[in-house]
């Protein structure tokens, strides 16, 4: 039973990173219906410049989570920045331009921003220090580490805080309004350009947390791991239902359970024909079964038919 | 309204003139120094990925070859009365086997006179056709799966053990030396990874060890729970992974952290500095295994690795590899008295050469005769040395 | 595009012996590497007119185009290798390729056919993926792809019993194996702007487009819109079958890493960047996306060594970070595509 639960806990905590990587595509897809594809590659600029930080505070004698915290600031405010700046020269110009042409920009946004972070942090992988609490516990017979704990709460509670700050404050609600119609919304007082800015900028300080955390989980970091994170953070927002919040949080913990399951057991479950390589697999048929019967996702609205 | 397409192909076509002009001008400068010196000059093609997930290997190769001629053309090698110089054409073919063809063509139109690479078996072995076409000899430092020298060209040579040699060795390692009675499989799906598993579980399980799993990952993946909580489940002695370090330092954090006491043996993906550096702790007591003799054994190793950290800092994997690879054909170059491809495919097989790696000698298909193995264990964050096996030479199937 | 109006014909006939003397002249000029670069030109073009049928005419957006690609590729590499011991004529496969990847094609058109926008693209990507894993895995324990290692030693095209990879010399000039294959490659895409064109002006092709500018509309004015979308698919995908099944046998060899996501997003960017639904741009979107790379990988290092007197970045990084900023450039410069159809022209400049 233990294995069964340990698997539960490896997904939950994948599911949980791939969430807080959601929950920034998501808030961006919500306000401006854009795939923001660039957002993997932020996640990764978040990662490396944290360490940066980090590594120059090695010898402060701070305290590890300090160093780390003062590390998180950092990338935050460095990423804020690369978000605000990639909306204004990338996504605005083209607001109202054909559909896909942003799609290209954004993919231009991220191969430009890869090549930028080898340059700057070099191809090795860089490891990443041991700083938070590294202590493992038993629960019911699965261990889980500090760190997959804290990533947990923190995925959590930026969803709290996100649906909090949508549904409860001025701002939230000016988000709402730009998301349901940024001409309108104009109109009734909104400075429309300033709220798609400051989503961008929420958006990619959650990148940051979320390159910190995925590295600090890991233990390495590289200019390449932003790709596939944000590939299955974007298929977890698909799943849950695109620009819904607590639909990026359902569909990212959906992910990582499924993945953890499909790689433990597809092999038990086919007689070994198909085995731990199939997981991949197994995740996408199960997006398609879902996306077949709810076609905007799990707690996505229902579409009308004129989207 | 078509005018932004002309003036676009206007400046495309500009652009490209641009690129050929400056060719042609290096061309004139090199014809301009061969008169003045009269310098016998070689060029050399190295290949590698520079970009992309495994950049930092490529790079790690071209640096070791560079090395190589930088030493070459500083020695004041003399080829009859002309002094040889290298000189080396490094590209990108970013590990996809359609970029390496491209770059095999690019190196074949440059008339290379030797093509060091590629790094993965991946681009090697479709490049090779091309190399065979144009009578261009070929060494790869690192592209080691049997296929490539199994194809029958005359150009194909490796200065590394392949996966059937190095898969042989760490099979009968695990069942004779470790006394592993049961061992979980991992490979990561690649030409490379899944090719040395194999090789590793034929020889294991003639060894007498029972395999209890097999388990896929691949080659960008960074969390390994799942597979590694199942083998817990099954309680093998020890864990094989074929792959290299990018997932084998997260795949032996994670093995800590879900409490798993068996080791984990690996072949030459894994046995870096890298990996000793990442996995930090978690790296302790875990082996695996290099094709070649310890540097700190070999003459002039010691001192190979201090001049390779001075000018490029610590060697990933296979520069000393790349390294060999130049020399090698540099010594054919000097039994020819010649930098001529065709003669340098005559003598390269003849080669009897004590690299930084091992000393080689080629078998009729390229191979490395028997090409030597060396097992390593991490304690306390570096490899150290255990034991040099002079593996048997692949069967002649 | 409208049937070809007499006055175009000395234009047409210049582009046709461009095109005849392109690989001659690139070839004793660049060398047989931008001759190689021109083939897979043409094959991209293939590519990406097939997938402007889906992406363009339909307005479905296809993120997993290149599986079609992979099964054309790895029918022909199954059936004319050593693998299975099979030779079969590229003539043979080469349409059966396209009916197999058409089938694919409708396969993954059927279950997704009420999907629209960015929920179709994530399961068209799910599905190339999908495709690209089973290729990679389907070595055991049965060896049918033979896995990660790839088919090797493939069969070239023949023609009159010539196989088009061996070099022929006809009134004194040489053509090389890569020269021959242009002139198949571009014979083909010819045939496919042909037979683009065609169907652009028929009435699927209105249908297509109609269901791109509004699908309800379209159903109501009596069009079949489930059997139209499949038959985009399908269409679609038989193109990428055909060029994949040449790339197979151009190369020789075919191996899983060839058929990732990322190809799948450069024939996307071919298509959006050269303008979306035209084909003369969608051609020039293939072509440059093609040669650009090509440009940067030989001009990278020598410009800078002209400009600054030493190679101040890493010619490979900058290579890749000038076509980022390209892509970021032209669509910044011309959000509708370099060379967009006219008529979408004039509602961007209303």
């Amino acid at each position: 039973m233990d294995i069964f639960l340990q698997q539960l806990v490896n997904g939950l905590t994948l599911g949980s990173i791939y969430a807080l990587v959601a929950l920034g595509y998501t808030m961006v897809y919500g306000i401006l219906g854009l795939i923001n594809f660039a957002h993997g590659e932020v996640v990764m600029i978040g990662a490396l410049s944290s360490l940066t930080f980090i590594r120059l505070l090695a010898d402060s004698g701070l305290p590890g989570p300090v160093v780390v915290l003062i590390g998180l600031v950092f990338a935050a405010l460095v990423c804020m920045v690369l978000g605000f700046t990639i909306e204004r020269v990338a996504y605005r110009p083209l607001r109202n331009a054909p559909r896909l042409a942003p799609l290209i920009t954004a993919i231009g946004v991220s191969i430009v921003l890869q090549q930028l972070a080898m340059l700057i942090w070099g191809r090795n992988y860089h490891s990443v220090p041991t700083l938070l609490p590294a202590g493992s516990h038993e629960v019911l017979g699965a261990l889980i580490t500090d760190v997959q704990v804290i990533i947990i709460a923190v995925a959590a509670l930026t969803m709290a805080g996100l649906m909090l700050l949508v549904n409860r404050t001025r701002l939230g609600r000016a988000m709402r309004a730009t998301a349901e119609n940024p001409a309108i919304a104009s109109l009734m007082g909104v400075d429309a350009n300033r709220i798609i800015s400051l989503t961008f900028v929420i958006g990619s300080a959650l990148a940051a947390l979320a390159g910190v955390l995925v590295s600090a989980n890991y233990g390495i970091a590289h200019y390449h791991m932003g790709f596939i994170l944000g590939l299955k953070a974007f298929t977890a927002a698909v799943l849950g239902g695109i620009g819904n919040l607590a639909g990026a949080m359902v569909g990212g913990v959906l992910l990582g359970v499924i993945e953890a399951l499909g790689a433990g057991y597809i092999g038990d479950l086919t007689g070994g024909v198909l085995g731990s390589n199939y997981q991949d697999v197994f995740a996408f048929f199960v997006l398609i079964v879902v996306l077949i019967f709810r076609p905007s996702g799990l707690m996505g609205e229902k579409l009308a038919e004129r989207a | 309204m078509d005018l932004p397409v002309k003036t676009l192909t206007v400046a495309v076509a500009a652009a490209l003139f641009v690129v050929g002009c400056g060719k042609k001008e290096e061309a004139q400068k090199s014809a301009a120094a061969l008169q003045a010196a009269a310098p016998l000059v070689v060029k050399l093609g190295h290949s590698a990925p520079l970009t992309g997930p495994q950049a930092h290997i490529g790079k790690d190769n071209e640096n070791g070859a560079r090395l190589a001629v930088d030493d070459v053309n500083s020695a004041g090698i003399k080829i009859g009365s002309r002094e040889l110089k290298l000189e080396l054409m490094g590209e990108d073919d970013q590990a996809d086997p359609k970029q390496g063809i491209l770059v095999a063509q690019k190196f074949a139109d440059a008339k290379v006179n030797a093509v060091i690479g590629h790094l993965n078996s991946g681009t090697t072995i479709p490049a090779s056709k091309i190399y065979a076409d144009n009578g261009i000899p070929q060494v790869s430092p690192s592209a080691t799966n049997p296929t490539y020298t199994n194809q029958g060209f005359k150009t194909a040579f490796r200065v590394m053990a392949n996966d059937e040699q190095q898969g042989k060795v760490l099979g009968a390692y695990a069942g004779n030396q470790l006394k592993a009675k049961t061992v979980a499989i991992v490979d990561d799906k690649t030409a490379y990874g899944e090719g040395l598993a194999s090789e590793f579980k034929k020889s294991a399980v003639a060894a007498g060890v029972k395999v209890l799993a097999e388990e896929h990952t691949d080659d960008k993946a960074v969390d390994f729970k799942a597979i590694l909580t199942k083998i817990k489940g099954k309680q093998p002695d020890l864990i094989f992974y074929g792959g290299m370090d990018p997932q084998a330092a997260p795949m032996a954090m994670q093995m800590k952290q879900l409490g798993i006491k068996s080791k984990l043996l690996m072949g030459d993906g894994g046995c870096t500095t890298e990996f000793v550096k990442n996995a930090g702790a978690a790296a302790e007591g875990h082996y695996c295994s290099l094709p070649g003799i310890p540097y700190e054994k070999m003459p002039g190793g010691p001192q190979f690795i201090e001049r390779f950290k001075a000018k490029y800092g610590d060697i990933q994997l296979y520069a000393p590899y790349a390294y060999d690879a130049v020399m090698v054909v540099v010594e054919a170059i000097k039994r020819a008295q010649s930098g001529d491809s065709a003669k340098i495919l005559a003598e390269l097989p003849k080669t009897d050469y004590q690299g930084v790696t091992t000393r080689i000698n080629f078998d009729d298909k390229g191979d490395l005769k028997d090409g030597a193995v060396s097992l390593y264990v991490a304690r306390g964050g570096k490899w150290e040395a255990l034991e040099t096996v002079g593996a048997a030479t692949a069967p002649a199937k | 595009m409208p049937s070809v109006p007499s006055k175009a014909w000395p234009g047409m006939t210049l582009i046709g012996v461009a095109l005849a003397i392109a690989p001659i002249v690139v070839g004793a000029g660049l060398g047989n590497a931008w001759v190689r670069v021109l083939d897979f030109a043409a094959l991209y073009i293939m590519l990406a007119l097939g997938l402007n049928i889906v992406v363009g005419f339909a307005g479905l957006l296809d993120l997993g185009y290149i599986a079609f690609y992979a099964v054309g590729a790895y029918l022909y590499a199954l059936l004319a290798s050593p693998h299975f011991g099979l030779h079969w004529p590229a003539w043979a496969i080469l349409p059966l390729g396209a009916a197999v990847a058409g089938l694919f094609g409708v396969l993954l058109g059927a279950p997704t056919l009420r999907l629209r926008g960015d929920y179709l693209a994530i399961v068209t990507l799910g599905f190339g993926e999908i495709i690209r894993i089973f290729l990679n895995n389907l070595n055991a324990p049965v060896n049918i792809t033979n896995g990660p290692k790839g088919i090797a030693r493939i069969d070239p095209v023949t023609l009159l019993g010539h196989p088009l990879s061996r070099s022929v010399e006809i009134g004194g000039i040489t053509f090389t194996g890569v020269m021959l294959y242009y002139y198949l490659f571009v014979a083909l895409a010819l045939v496919v702007v042909f037979i683009g064109i065609r169907l652009q002006d028929s009435r699927i092709g209105r249908a297509w487009v109609a269901i791109r500018e509004d699908e309800i509309a379209a159903k109501a004015c009596g069009i079949d819109t489930r059997n139209v979308k499949l038959l985009a698919f399908a269409m679609g995908a038989s193109f990428g079958g055909i060029a994949g099944g040449l790339f197979a046998s151009f190369q020789e060899f075919v191996s899983p890493e060839s058929f990732g996501l990322l190809e799948s997003v450069m024939v996307l960017c071919m298509v959006v960047l050269g303008g979306m639904g035209h084909i003369p741009g969608v051609i020039l979107g293939g072509l440059l996306l093609t040669i650009l790379p090509e440009a940067f990988r030989h001009g990278a290092g020598p410009v800078q060594q002209a400009l600054f007197g030493k190679v101040l970045l890493d010619p490979e990084a900058l290579r890749m970070l000038l076509f980022g900023l390209a892509l970021i450039a032209v669509m910044l410069y011309r959000p509708a595509g370099l060379w967009p159809e006219p008529r979408h022209r004039r509602e961007l400049s209303e």
